[in-house]
């Protein structure tokens, strides 16, 4: 019998006049690796921003873990404890060092012992592969390695859902893999993962279900097999050719 | 395939640097106009150096300065209590030492900034054999007081915490015990209207700053609220006392507030000055965190929000660190501004060191034509003082990693 970690009902948001999401629904489990993609501008990076509410969805029904996002704070601090998050662009802290960014919400969030949360930090680190790098800062580090550390960062609340927004997106072609790895490894140990990407080599080995997006709206979904094997929306076969064949 | 591989074990060596001619041949003598500019620039120094060190040790009359050098430090401070300025020196310098050894790093260069003013001011002219005896080795003193609290500071029972609180302390108690309390006894009350001189002028420079600096931080947070009471409230402050000149605000502060508190409750006139002061750089100070706060990028709030940081928590370990290191420059030219502002409270009859420079001019018929060699002697003290703010400000920078990070 699994859980339902993730359920939302009638998602929609609006910048000013425009709909960037009309009326998303989604149900996930606790475990299930999802991979939204599509198109830019369709509204997949603002649909995982709300699941940890940084952008408000004015329509709908969020509920994470038991939790429904409303405007109550403490609903929402609860849940952020909950999720982590990696961005396109890493975010990594610039005036902290690698161990410092990792530890930081540990010890004011989860007010950990500093020696406790250091220690937790490089296990994280010899996890994503970088434990040498610890000392250092996020400007010396390399692209690949920066991602890594945020992806440290964001496991070292201990968090049961992780959000990647485009996790590749900014990366050299030959970090790439690099932290893709890390990813794998994660989504193998169990990790609810929601992941925006066009890697579809991600996609084939570990997702459970893929979501295309476009317009605001969920075309399509299904296993890697179906979307890949038997699309059924033109659009999405569409979009697929050309992210496939080049 | 083996080429590649022999270039890419081989280790190429950088060209080796130039030597002192070479270089010289290079960028000063590499052509016609260069070597004739050249030359033309270096016989305006020398002209322009020998003319200044003919004049500043062989023309100039330095007596005003060498005869009254208590008053250019003091003002009219008493002379038998003139002990009571003595032990609050050694106490900052005692201090400063221990965050050195403490803290080492950007606290190391903060000690050697303060002994080079120190060993400045023993080259001081001075007079009289045994007053110049005193005013030299006072200052040498202060110079091996800082290294003893170095070395204080290396062991390891001072904690930061402690070195803290004796700043705090510190700074509370010295206003205290240079004004004094009682008539009589052994620390009797100095009004401020006797203080002067590079004294007052520190202290309102010191004040000023260590004032607006907090007070500017809340201002700029408080204009980038989202609470509309406390945005436009700062705004409000910042933008009134950025349309006033300072000389207003030291007069409303210094003559106007007076009128409007009852007559038991009198601020001190050097504090009401203090206040005006405050407040001006607060409002220019607050401008400056806004740039620096409009550089924290939109990415670094959202991480800070996601790993569950509170507001509170983020403004205070993400925005203010990053955005503070990116106005260091800016904020330190505002407090050396302020340091030359200080020449201002001569409006409200405060005795800084460029009114005591101009006492000491009418204090004697003799000096009056001496005019040039007291301003330039006030000059020079400002500029060294501000040259020492701003060369901390860049150590400061390389220590934060300024551009870098």
């Amino acid at each position: 019998m699994s859980e339902t970690i993730i359920l939302c009902k009638d998602v929609n948001k609006w910048f000013g006049n425009f709909q960037a999401l009309k009326g998303v629904d989604m149900e996930v489990e606790k475990g299930e690796v999802i991979v939204i993609f599509g198109p830019s501008g369709s509204g997949k990076s603002t649909f995982i921003r709300t699941i940890n509410r940084l952008e408000e969805h004015q329509q709908g029904t969020i509920i994470v873990d038991g939790i429904e996002l409303t405007h109550d704070v403490r609903n929402i601090a609860a849940i952020r404890s909950e999720i982590g998050m990696v961005f396109q662009q890493f975010n990594l802290f610039p005036h902290l060092s690698v161990l410092q960014n990792i530890t930081l919400a540990p010890i004011w969030v989860r007010k950990w012992p500093k020696e406790k949360a250091e220690e937790v930090a490089r296990q994280l680190l010899e996890r994503v592969g970088i434990p040498e790098q610890a000392e250092k800062f996020p400007a010396n580090l390399s692209g690949g390695q920066q991602q890594r550390v945020a992806i440290a960062r964001a496991l070292a609340m201990q968090p049961k859902i992780m959000l990647f927004d485009e996790p590749t997106s900014a990366l050299d072609p030959e970090m790439i893999k690099e932290v893709l790895d890390v990813m794998v490894e994660l989504a193998k140990s169990g990790m609810t993962m929601l992941v925006v990407t066009h890697e579809m080599g991600f996609a084939r080995a570990v997702a459970d279900r893929m979501f295309f997006f476009d317009e605001g709206l969920v075309v399509e979904s299904g296993t890697p097999d179906d979307i890949f094997k038997n699309p059924k929306e033109d659009r999405t076969k569409l979009f697929l050719s050309q992210i496939l064949t080049h | 395939m083996s080429s590649t591989e022999g270039r890419l074990a081989k280790n190429n060596k950088p060209p080796a640097s130039l030597g002192l001619l070479e270089w010289i041949r290079r960028n000063l003598f590499n052509n016609l106009i260069n070597s004739a500019l050249t030359i033309v620039s270096l016989a305006l120094l020398f002209v322009i150096g020998r003319a200044v060190i003919v004049w500043v040790f062989f023309v100039a009359d330095w007596r005003p300065i060498y005869s009254n050098p208590l008053i250019f430090m003091v003002g009219q401070y008493p002379r038998e209590q003139i002990w009571r300025v003595g032990v609050s020196l050694f106490l900052v310098s005692f201090l400063t030492g221990v965050s050195w050894g403490r803290w080492r790093g950007i606290m190391r260069s903060f000690a050697m900034l303060l002994a080079g003013g120190y060993v400045v001011l023993t080259l001081l002219p001075v007079g009289g054999l045994m007053g110049s005896l005193t005013f030299r080795l006072f200052f040498i003193g202060n110079v091996a007081v800082i290294y003893l609290g170095f070395l204080l500071g290396t062991r390891t029972f001072v904690t930061g915490a402690w070195v803290l609180i004796g700043w705090l302390v510190s700074l509370l108690a010295i206003p205290v015990l240079l004004r004094g309390w009682g008539e009589s006894g052994a620390i009797p009350i100095v009004d401020t209207t006797m203080w002067g001189g590079l004294m007052v002028t520190l202290l309102l420079a010191v004040g000023g700053i260590l004032l607006s600096f907090p007070i500017g931080v809340l201002l700029a947070l408080g204009r980038k609220s989202s609470l509309p009471i406390i945005r436009i409230f700062s705004t409000a402050i910042i933008e009134m006392v950025r349309g006033v000149p300072l000389v207003t605000i030291l007069f409303m502060s210094s003559i106007i507030l007076a009128l409007f508190l009852p007559p038991e409750l009198r601020i001190d006139r050097l504090v009401r000055a203090l206040l005006g002061m405050t407040l001006f750089s607060a409002a220019y100070t607050a401008e400056n965190v806004r740039g620096g706060l409009a550089a924290v990028t939109e990415g670094q709030i959202e991480a800070a929000r996601a790993v569950g940081l509170n507001n509170f928590q983020t403004t205070l370990l993400i925005v203010l660190p990053q955005a503070l290191r990116a106005v260091i420059p800016a904020i330190v030219g505002q407090f050396i501004a302020l340091f030359k502002d200080t020449t201002l409270a001569i409006i409200v009859a405060i005795n800084e060191l460029l009114n005591i420079g101009k006492s000491v001019l009418q204090s004697d018929v003799e000096y009056l034509q001496l005019q040039f060699e007291i301003y330039i002697f006030v000059a020079a003290i400002f500029w060294v003082f501000s040259y020492l703010m701003s060369f901390a400000s860049r150590r400061l920078e390389t220590a934060l990693g300024v551009g870098t990070r």
